[in-house]
């Protein structure tokens, strides 16, 4: 047996801005092909939280490691599908061209033709392949989410993390979404970050929750880790909020996929 | 319209020709950065640039009319005014969003302010109005060269670094996460736009600019499938807005960068309108579901 190895290590990690502590001591970690549901309230700081694991914010305190590596230079490995609240509607643009942007690189200018072929095949993981040539201004609010999904997958990346990504979705694209993370769990590790503290997909192995404040600290939240439990006749987890796990224990290793 | 094109070919009236050919070489600025402006959002901080110019004009033309820097030109106090505002409103913009507006309002207002009161103690007559409405005698066989290599530049940069430009005009904080230098993009974006604004003022003025930076750029957004096309078809309305205001303004003793810029707001009023019309059609018509 091969133990999968750990994907996202957060030891001790403190977060805060000129006036406000967010996140204090923050630790916990999962493996590669782990399905992770990362929820809290609205403004417990899962976005600030998010933004230190896309390198977008540096922590104060305490180390983050992603793949065994910074989060820098794993980054790339990252497929990150955002919630875009800020999407202009005029901006003129096709669905293969949002897609191919998956594959867009720091400074180089990458073969059109190349990233093409790349960027349909992330559309057939989708199922959204007869849209290519789509204007995306024209896609419901479920479609363009996956369209975000397909991006992400574009890079072929080792890690996806998704932001809220059922808000606003009806109930048939919550369903074709979830259908492309169930076949890609196991291979691609998967973080769900989401502002539902009741329940998560089915698929979810653990769930961190992000809403208590340590005793004796200075007004930051930090992680831990409750149980989950099967919904019957229901495609969802409940969260035990009732049973605490250390945020740092798991049942794993995991065996990797062969 | 015959007496327009005997002057555009008189060898004695060259500045008619010029004009044709700041145009010209204007629309490639007006379709390519105006596109990314608008794509962008960032019109508010290209017009508070835009205006704030007219104060390093005015310190230029006081330092070389009183003979402190007598070479002085008003163009490279201009450049040196605008890249500061640029990189001051791109600064306050990606570092303090709650005070942004009343910040950049304040820039726009004390620049244009500054050129006022140095323009006013500049020895000689200095007419203000030249440079916030422009002036196509003022276009000089220098100022088409600059615009010319500034336009080979932005064409170079739009070609070469479009990918990254797309990715952080549709969606910055995804293209941070792919490793594209986000913040260094839209500080060049503003400076390059900064100094397009001083070499455009000649043609259409600065308060005018802002609207050529705009108003081809929007109406190329009501047909265009991507950035690249929008760029293309902002260029062809530029230029035909540009080669229109000429001929009409010449033909009617009208202010030709006036005339470019009603010119082009109308063209973009109706493509609104009509965009408007057909979506309130397409949406009483039976659905195609």
């Amino acid at each position: 047996m091969i133990e999968a190895p750990v994907a996202l290590q957060f030891k001790g990690v403190s977060f805060a801005y000129p006036s406000l502590q967010i996140l204090e001591d923050v630790t916990f970690h999962f493996h590669q092909g782990e399905f992770i549901a990362l929820v809290g309230p609205n403004g417990s700081g899962k976005t600030t939280l998010l933004k230190l694991i896309l390198g977008l914010e540096e922590a104060q305190e305490g180390t983050i490691t992603l793949m065994g590596g910074s989060v820098k230079t794993m980054r790339p490995e990252i497929g990150y599908v955002p919630q875009h609240a800020t999407y202009d509607p005029s901006f003129p643009i096709s669905v293969i061209e949002v897609v191919m942007m998956g594959l867009v690189d720091s400074t180089r200018r990458l073969k059109k033709q190349e990233i093409r072929s790349e960027a349909i095949q992330a559309l057939k993981q989708v199922e959204l392949e007869d849209l290519v040539d789509r204007p995306y201004s024209q896609l419901s609010g479920g479609q363009r989410r996956r369209v975000l999904v397909a991006r992400a997958l574009a890079s072929s990346p080792r890690m996806l993390i998704l932001d809220e990504p059922t808000a606003n979705m009806d109930k048939e694209s919550e369903g074709r979404l979830y259908s492309t993370l169930e076949r890609l769990k196991g291979n691609t590790t998967i973080l769900i970050v989401t502002h539902d503290t009741r329940f998560v997909s089915d698929l979810t192995d653990r769930v961190f929750c992000i809403d208590t404040k340590p005793e004796g600290g200075t007004g930051g939240r930090t992680v831990v880790q409750h149980a989950l439990e099967s919904v019957e006749g229901e495609d969802q987890k409940r969260v035990r909020h009732d049973v605490e796990i250390p945020a740092d224990f798991c049942a794993y290793p995991r065996e990797l996929p062969s | 319209m015959n007496g327009f094109f005997e002057i555009l070919f008189s060898p004695d009236v060259p500045f008619i020709r010029n004009a044709l050919f700041a145009g010209i070489l204007s629309s490639i600025l007006f379709g390519i950065l105006g596109s990314v402006v608008t794509v962008k959002r960032i019109a508010g901080l290209a017009g508070a640039i835009s205006h704030a110019v007219l104060g390093g004009i005015g310190i230029a033309l006081y330092l070389s009319a009183t003979g402190i820097a007598p070479n002085l030109s008003p163009m490279v106090g201009a450049i040196i005014f605008a890249l500061l505002s640029a990189l001051l409103i791109g600064a306050v913009s990606l570092k303090s969003k709650q005070r942004e507006d009343t910040v950049i309002q304040a820039i726009w207002a004390i620049g244009m302010s500054i050129g006022v009161l140095f323009m006013a103690k500049t020895p000689g007559y200095t007419d203000p109005s030249s440079y916030l409405f422009g002036n196509i005698l003022l276009i000089s066989g220098r100022d088409l060269i600059l615009l010319a290599i500034l336009d080979v530049i932005v064409l170079f940069l739009a070609w070469r670094f479009y990918p990254q430009i797309e990715a952080t005009s549709f969606d910055e904080e995804f293209a941070a996460v792919r490793g594209i230098p986000t913040q260094t993009v839209f500080l060049i974006i503003l400076s390059v736009t900064a100094v397009a604004v001083v070499l455009l003022q000649t043609f259409v003025g600065i308060v005018m600019v802002i609207a050529m930076l705009t108003l081809p750029a929007g109406t190329a957004g009501y047909t265009a499938r991507n950035l690249a096309s929008m760029m293309l078809f902002s260029t062809l309305y530029s230029l035909l807005f540009s080669a229109g205001g000429l001929v009409v303004g010449w033909s009617l003793d009208l202010p030709v960068g006036a005339v470019v810029v009603v010119l082009s707001g109308l063209v973009f009023l109706g493509f609104a309108t009509a965009t408007v019309i057909r979506k309130k059609r397409s949406s009483r018509g039976p659905s195609s579901d």
